[in-house]
């Protein structure tokens, strides 16, 4: 990989590890004050459902994980396991999209009806 | 006579810790027991010094597990239970007992771009820095390193990664990329960047707690993350 996509990528990790910070804290203050509430999982789908500011919330949620996590798992395998070149490169591209469709998943599961 | 007991590292890599008894004095320094032993235990001990005076930076070794300048440590602040162990610099090659091969450390400062480029002849007239600059701040606190390798035996990432350039040198570019005078700045940016560059640091700060002029290579490694992203995102490598 050229030394401009390895800086790409170190500052890509950066910026979705700071919107991560947001996500996590604000998605824990969330939980917290749902069950503090005694809000049951029916009440909660019923807030969520159809709520376009949550979908943009989580879809931004899990954009950042599926950005952030595959380029730390790219670096730990490098440094502990000496996986470097572009194998290694194919295998976390691949786990990244597998995270953003599984995150997804999820997400469409919550704010569109569906099964999760 | 109290006396003190050492265990110290012979052989190359595939080497072992060899036991010796020495007299316990008092002010003694790791450099001294090292000392000791080559004149009145056994001849064929190598190991590496110079000044003993904390100047030159050649007596560094691993104490107790730790990189110290060994002129520059007493043995009161290192000995556990009466014992000292002196091994050889970690990630370097042990070319025997207690010299390490520095010329990898070295290289990797010329891969660095740890050079000055100018475009000033002996006929024009003297650059003026202020020092109360901003770009000549930064140079002071990092300027000082004098290449004694504690700080790339002390660094995790080296021995995780052999290419990576260690804090020492990625010190030295950082002084360079704020010398207003430096001509090479793109080159030196593109020489720092990536996965064997600043961007492999993990910022442990285990250069930054050992080094023993007190440098800080963890802000300069910050600063040159900083700069190459910024170089990056603006085109310039």
């Amino acid at each position: 990989m050229s030394q401009r996509s390895e800086v790409l990528l170190w500052g890509a990790q950066r910026v979705s590890a700071m919107v991560l910070a947001l996500c996590v804290g604000v998605h824990l203050v969330t939980m917290i004050i749902a069950v503090r509430s005694g809000l049951s999982g029916a009440e909660i789908l019923g807030r969520t459902q159809g709520n376009v500011a949550w979908f943009a919330f989580y879809t931004l949620f899990v954009i950042a994980v599926s950005v952030h996590a595959p380029i730390g798992l790219r670096t730990i395998l490098g440094e502990t396991l000496g996986w470097r070149g572009s194998a290694t490169n194919l295998l976390i591209a691949v786990s990244g999209v597998i995270l953003a469709l599984w995150g997804m998943r999820a997400v469409f599961a919550v704010f569109g009806g569906g099964q999760a | 006579m109290q006396t003190l007991k050492v265990r110290i590292w012979r052989g190359a890599e595939n080497g072992a810790f060899q036991e010796f008894e020495v007299p316990r004095l008092e002010s003694q320094t790791v450099l001294d027991v090292v000392t000791h032993v080559q004149r009145k235990c056994d001849p064929t001990l190598a190991y590496r010094f110079a000044c003993r005076v904390g100047v030159c930076g050649s007596c560094a070794m691993t104490v107790n597990g730790q990189s110290r300048w060994t002129c520059r440590t007493h043995v009161d602040k290192v000995a556990e239970n009466g014992t000292v162990e002196i091994a050889p610099l970690r990630n370097l090659p042990v070319v025997r007992d207690l010299v390490t091969d520095m010329r990898e450390f070295f290289d990797k400062w010329a891969k660095a771009r740890g050079r000055f480029t100018g475009s000033k002849t002996r006929k024009d007239d003297f650059e003026r820095v202020s020092p109360e600059s901003k770009e000549r701040k930064r140079v002071d606190a990092g300027i000082e390193c004098i290449g004694c390798g504690v700080c790339y035996s002390a660094c995790d990432v080296v021995s995780w990664n052999r290419d990576y350039l260690g804090p020492a040198a990625l010190n030295r570019a950082w002084t360079l990329v704020n010398d207003v005078r430096d001509t090479a700045q793109a080159e030196r940016l593109a020489a720092v960047a990536g996965d064997a560059g600043c961007h492999a640091c993990h910022t442990h700060t285990n250069c930054t707690e050992r080094c023993p002029k007190g440098l800080s290579p963890t802000a300069g490694i910050a600063g040159l993350k900083r700069a190459v992203l910024s170089a990056t995102l603006s085109g310039k490598i």
